[in-house]
């Protein structure tokens, strides 16, 4: 064990693990991010809390982080890159260390033209690969990414994104391997709607000898309707939608395709927990944290999780 | 070289109101090049400014005048003459930013006019297109990504790879643009080096950048 979070256990002893995504409101009510909490709270082992989302304000992912941790749940605190120089990077993360949050999470961000301050500056003062590796060295050695000694944070458990579906295709696991070697204990994918190709990409890291370096969470996202799946696969780059998905969710009436969004989903779920090499899924509701509890209901997998 | 283009004339009408006798000067050097600040700029620009100020009644007299360049203070001493002969009460600069920011140093009784916003460092990539290449970083890295600068040329600057939302070769931030990364690959395929992509990059020393206040470059051959 590194750092000892409930994670790291669950993942450690080979149990299915089972995160979702938090995205915070701008909110200074606590009352309103413990009214979202509830459909957290004994259904997932971990609560990724997204740091500004689409480049949109929201409430600090190291204060929500703290606030889930005083509700009994487990948070993961993203931490991009965009907005924030090392200096205030590496202060968070010890900030994070003394509130007791455990996991971390790194990427780089959507860029600020998509959020909802397109004229703000930003900053990618460094790279999700180093803000990885800051993370280790902040928590491993006591080291921080000037050289300058520091105490000991964390320690963290270090999560890191991944793009099975990316292009140029062969440089994605060229990618992961970067990451894993920055220091990445586990891996959150971006959204798998084709089975197939992410399971060629996990056996594709399993050659690379990656698998056995790192944790692979399989990202799902449960589609509302027909016309959101569309618009998902022509405008959010990276993410592409099967044509069977498609003809399923449109050969049903509009009023029940959020209903069958949910069966694939959940349908997707269980045949990623058969997938040799995928140790957990992570739900990304888009902000409808109400589906998340039904939603594992209806996969079947809420007993393989250990409870409180 | 340098990429500027002109300020929208509704711009440069509010900031020539309140004078009525004025130098706009040009530049031979960068802006020139891209069409935004040489002689024949300089021309047009000054008959859409009188015609404009006809229109609303309150006419102005500018003069036109192109030195070979702003960015050598010894090419600004040439407008010494002008500006004690005629009275001239602002000076419109087409030139980068350099130009205006010395000819302010240098006549303190004058008001100075950007009629350009100075872009980037750029090349040209067609006809009356053109891109920026370098963010002039101090420290140029591109032989570690196959001669193509990422930190300019990646919407995010990655020094790693492209980011989740690179597809179809292009690039998620700008559309009309390549995925630099695409054509890093590329590169780096084609010359063997695949293995150099591998390696963890530190974290860019951005001190040779606009965190370090001013820079200079001093050669001291060259000084006097
Ligand atoms: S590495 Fe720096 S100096 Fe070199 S092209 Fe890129 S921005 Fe310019
Ligand atoms: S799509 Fe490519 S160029 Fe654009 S931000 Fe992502 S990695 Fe950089």
């Amino acid at each position: 064990m590194k750092a000892g979070s409930n994670l790291e256990r669950l993942l450690r002893s080979g149990q299915f693990t089972i995160t979702a995504e938090f995205v915070p409101p701008a909110t200074g009510d606590r009352g309103l991010i413990e009214r979202q909490a509830r459909y957290f709270k004994g259904h997932v082992d971990a609560v990724n809390v997204a740091d500004n989302m689409g480049a949109v304000v929201g409430t600090a992912s190291w204060a929500v982080s703290r606030a889930l941790l005083d509700l009994g749940l487990e948070p993961i605190m993203s931490l991009v890159t965009r907005d924030r120089n090392r200096i205030a990077l590496q202060s968070d993360l010890l900030g994070a260390s003394l509130l007791g949050i455990r996991n971390v999470f790194c990427t780089t961000g959507e860029h600020q033209k998509f959020g909802d301050h397109p004229e703000a500056l930003n900053v990618y003062d460094i790279d999700s690969v180093q803000l990885v590796n800051a993370v280790r060295g902040l928590s491993g050695s006591g080291k921080l990414l000037g050289g300058a000694v520091c105490d000991k944070a964390g320690p963290f458990f270090v999560g890191a994104a991944a793009n099975p579906f990316g292009d140029p295709a062969d440089f994605m696991i060229l990618r992961l391997g970067q990451k894993v070697r920055a220091g990445a204990d586990f891996i959150q994918s971006q959204p798998v709607f084709d089975p197939e190709k992410f399971g060629h990409w996990v056996r594709l890291a399993r050659e690379e000898g990656l698998i056995e370096k790192c944790f692979i969470l399989a990202t799902v996202m449960p589609l509302r309707s027909a016309r959101e799946a569309r618009a998902i696969h022509e405008k959010r780059r990276g993410v592409e939608i099967s044509q069977d998905i498609m003809t399923r969710l449109e050969g049903v009436p509009e009023p029940e395709q959020a209903r069958e969004g949910l069966r694939i989903c959940a349908e997707q779920m269980q045949a990623l927990k058969e997938m040799k090499g995928v140790q957990g899924v992570h739900i990304m509701s888009a902000g409808r944290e109400e589906v998340i509890p039904e939603l594992i209901k209806e996969s079947g997998l809420e007993t393989a999780r250990a409870r409180d | 070289m340098i990429i500027a283009e002109r300020k929208p004339i509704k711009e440069l009408l509010e900031m020539l109101v309140g004078h009525d006798h004025v130098l706009l000067v040009g530049c031979k050097g960068c802006v020139t090049v891209c069409n935004a600040g040489g002689v024949r700029e300089v021309g047009v620009l000054a008959s859409a400014l009188r015609i404009a100020r006809r229109r609303q009644g309150r006419p102005i007299g500018i003069d036109e005048m192109t030195l070979d360049r702003q960015c050598e203070p010894e090419f600004i001493s040439w407008l010494e003459e002008p500006l004690r002969e005629k009275g001239y009460t602002a000076v419109m600069s087409a030139a980068c930013s350099v130009g205006p920011q010395y000819i302010a140093e240098r006549f303190d009784r004058v008001a100075v006019m950007p009629a350009l916003n100075t872009k980037f460092i750029g090349g040209t990539l067609e006809h009356g297109v053109w891109a920026e290449f370098c963010r002039a970083c101090g420290n140029c890295g591109i032989h570690n990504f196959g001669g193509l600068c990422p930190i300019t040329r990646c919407s995010k600057g990655l020094l790693h790879g492209p980011c989740a939302g690179s597809s179809g070769s292009k690039c998620e931030v700008r559309p009309e643009v390549d995925c630099i990364w695409h054509l890093i690959y590329q590169r780096m395929k084609n010359l063997g080096q695949i293995e150099k992509l591998k390696a963890l990059k530190p974290a860019k020393d951005w001190s040779g950048y606009w965190s370090g206040g001013v820079r200079r470059v001093v050669r001291e051959d060259l000084t006097l």
